[in-house]
């Protein structure tokens, strides 16, 4: 598993590639609530285009951004979901929780 | 049969080698996907409640042909165990938490419940055992 970062003053996007489960999941929910927590930016944004798999834990790691976010008043945006993570998401009944979009320009877009 | 440690790196071996397995019994590639789930989601529970995050503790999975009379027909299916050997279970925590709750952790369960057929856990001398079975025939829930 990889995460990478790109930011701009308005935008922080998280590009997220491999496997989210219990042996790594720590190390996204690390990088997403410190960069949460210290940009400060309006938008936060997942790229999950390159996730084959995520468990509850991954599942996790987004809710507690999810929740992070919305604690400073910024939108926490995912995009990019593979039919596996589309599929875990709907059942923790979670597809309309989070804003998801298919792509980086629809996500990005004001 | 494969003998594992209790090291999270494991999963994605075991995860590598259940769906291509489903698959390969006739499952459709949606089932294959949420048998795969089910067993990471066991297995994690095993390393994280049953072994404190001990990466070094044995866990043994068994894979075998299932069979299920039904009126007629017999049913074909997959049945994994999984065994460990840490403290009993305490069965009142075998639950998930409500959907409704905006919170991480407790999925793991919902998820394994949903894929399967049959989840049904014992305990037999100084092991942990918990079964799953998954029929290719349309799902019927085991109470």
């Amino acid at each position: 598993m990889q995460i990478s970062v790109r930011r701009n003053h308005k935008t922080t996007i998280f590009d997220i590639s491999g496997d989210i489960d219990f042996a790594n999941s720590p190390e996204v929910r690390q990088s997403l609530l410190r960069e949460i927590r210290e940009s400060r930016v309006p938008r936060v944004v997942v790229n999950l285009s390159g996730v084959r798999y995520i468990d509850s834990s991954g599942v996790a790691s987004l809710i507690e951004g999810l929740k992070a976010s919305r604690d400073l008043g910024s939108r926490f945006i995912l995009f990019g979901l593979s039919t596996a993570a589309r599929e875990v998401l709907q059942l923790s009944r979670l597809l309309k929780v989070f804003e998801i979009y298919d792509s980086e320009e629809k996500a990005l877009a004001p | 049969m494969m003998a594992l440690c209790s090291n999270p790196r494991m999963l994605a071996t075991v995860r590598g080698a259940v769906e291509p397995l489903a698959e390969t019994l006739g499952f459709p590639a949606a089932q294959c996907r949420s048998i795969r789930l089910a067993v990471d989601e066991a297995l994690t529970n095993i390393v994280r409640h049953s072994y404190g995050n001990r990466p070094d503790r044995p866990i043994t999975l068994y894979f075998r042909s299932a069979r299920h009379r039904r009126g007629n027909s017999t049913e074909q299916g997959l049945e994994i165990v999984l065994c460990d050997h840490g403290p009993a279970v305490d069965l009142d925590k075998l639950r998930g938490r409500p959907f409704d709750e905006l919170r991480p952790g407790g999925l793991g369960l919902h998820f394994i419940h949903e894929a399967m057929d049959t989840v049904e856990f014992t305990r037999k001398g100084l092991t942990n055992r918990l079964r799953l079975v998954k029929y290719l025939a349309e799902a019927r829930k085991d109470v």
